[in-house]
């Protein structure tokens, strides 16, 4: 895929809040908007394909571990 | 001075019985007496110490709860609420709970012990509370991996919050060995660092059940926690040192889980709302920019120096036709003026002035005589009349 591949869940919502907060202030060249708006995009896909597909990992932390 | 019936100033009484805090949930420690174990189920029976005694009542549903049986000369702690029987002016203790002392009560008085020594030491203090994270990405768990509580959880996990990984440190929950082991169990997960937070946790059971939680190597070894930890032990009901100490108490495992993590369908909502948020910031920023354009284009339009040219030209070309208006009507206005004229010129005509007698005298060169100066003896004259003309000779 891309450079998301590896973000974590945390890391892309909070990402995707703070992009969502800043196009909603406004006075962005469009041209930025439109990258925002592409980023965006590419986030939340990413965001909800990690919710979706995820299936809980389970390890035994034992003495030695 | 007021007058009361008994039954106003009983339940006058009663009134000031019930409003009382302490009266609604207390324990008293004595010796059973006078025990009753009435055909209804229900018991009666005194509990003094060497200086007083106190009225108790035990309802059949919290009688038949009781674990152990009740006998007179039994030291216990008893729970219930003080009150007021109208019917025979007499204070009682309404009991839900006995214990019986130098087995469970004794573990009471520990309790009380432990927990106000630690809330002395400021380990139950607010100002400890870590916060828990909203996004763990992974999750420690000290619980025994054989309890059912174990399994609740992990359904929980896995519908709430997928994602996080979960390190299961597995320990005894109840028994002798237990508090030993779960003071490795936490360290152990604080040793390896890896965790966001922790989970105690530990289903229902009875007071003895739980009792690893109230000791105080397992209190002290979560208050040391460098990572926050979620209690969760027993039912809502049940309050454990360990709760008091942890950073956050929930009432049972399922519920610690959910403490633990956020909701997987609020955060699909979240990305939608944030989607949703994307698109809309995105077609304002469109309009805005289409706005400001079409402004921009409009001004341009203004300001082109066809424009100007245009805009001069047309100037000029009514100045023209203004001009020519101008001249047509003074045409016109000349025209109706030339017939006057041409009758005035008619009427001033020398001829008709000859027609009417007079006679214009010209010398040869054709310039009119006006005075007898002008004209010398001899000299030749042109007299004009109305028909024809006169060649004369001047006299004298």
């Amino acid at each position: 895929m891309d450079e998301l591949t590896n973000l974590s869940f945390e890391a892309a919502f909070q990402d995707l809040e703070a992009l969502v907060a800043r196009m909603e202030s406004g006075n962005l060249p469009l041209e930025d908007s439109v990258k925002l708006y592409e980023r965006g995009q590419r986030l939340s896909a990413h965001c909800q394909a990690l919710l979706e597909e995820a299936e809980l990992k389970i390890r035994l932390v034992d003495e030695n571990g | 001075m007021q007058t009361f019936s008994v039954r106003e100033l009983t339940r006058y009484i009663r009134d000031i019985f019930e409003a009382d805090e302490i009266f609604a949930d207390i324990w008293v420690r004595g010796e059973v007496s006078n025990l009753t174990k009435a055909r209804s189920g229900h018991w009666y029976f005194t509990v003094k110490d060497s200086a007083a005694q106190l009225r108790c009542v035990m309802f059949r549903n919290a009688a038949r709860g009781l674990r152990a049986d009740v006998r007179a000369g039994d030291e216990i702690l008893v729970r219930g609420r003080v009150s007021v029987y109208e019917a025979r002016g007499e204070y009682q203790l309404y009991a839900d709970r006995i214990e019986a002392l130098g087995g469970l009560g004794d573990l009471h008085m520990r309790f009380e012990a432990l927990k106000d020594k630690l809330d002395a030491e400021g380990l139950f203090d607010r100002g400890r509370k870590r916060p828990i994270p909203v996004f763990p990405a992974q999750i420690g768990v000290v619980t025994s991996s054989s309890a059912a509580a174990w399994h609740d959880m992990q359904n929980v996990l896995q519908r709430r919050f997928p994602l996080a990984e979960i390190s299961l440190s597995h320990t005894l929950v109840q028994g002798a060995e237990a508090p030993a082991q779960i003071v490795r169990a936490l360290e152990r997960l604080n040793r390896r660092a890896e965790v966001d937070v922790i989970i105690v946790a530990r289903g229902g059971g009875s007071l003895e059940d739980l009792w690893c939680f109230n000791d105080e190597r397992v209190a002290r070894a979560v208050a040391d926690s460098r990572i926050p930890v979620i209690s969760g032990i027993g039912h809502e009901i049940d309050f454990t040192i360990v709760d008091f100490v942890a950073d956050l108490r929930a009432p049972t495992p399922s519920a610690a889980a959910e403490l633990a993590t956020p909701n997987r369908d609020d955060l699909l909502l979240d990305i939608d709302r944030l989607r949703n948020g994307l698109a809309s910031a995105l077609g304002d920023t469109l309009s805005e920019r289409t706005r400001e354009l079409g402004r921009l284009q409009s001004a341009l339009r203004f300001t082109t120096p066809l424009k100007t040219v245009q805009h001069e030209r047309r100037r000029i070309e009514e100045k023209r036709e203004q001009l020519a208006r101008a001249q047509r009507l003074q045409i016109q206005r000349w025209r109706e003026r030339l017939p006057h004229a041409a009758k005035a010129l008619e009427a001033a005509h020398p001829r008709r002035i000859l027609a009417r007698g007079y006679a214009l005298v010209r010398d040869e060169a054709g310039a009119v005589i006006r005075a007898a100066a002008q004209v010398s003896e001899n000299q030749r004259l042109i007299v004009e009349l109305a028909r024809d003309q006169l060649k004369v000779r001047v006299d004298d």
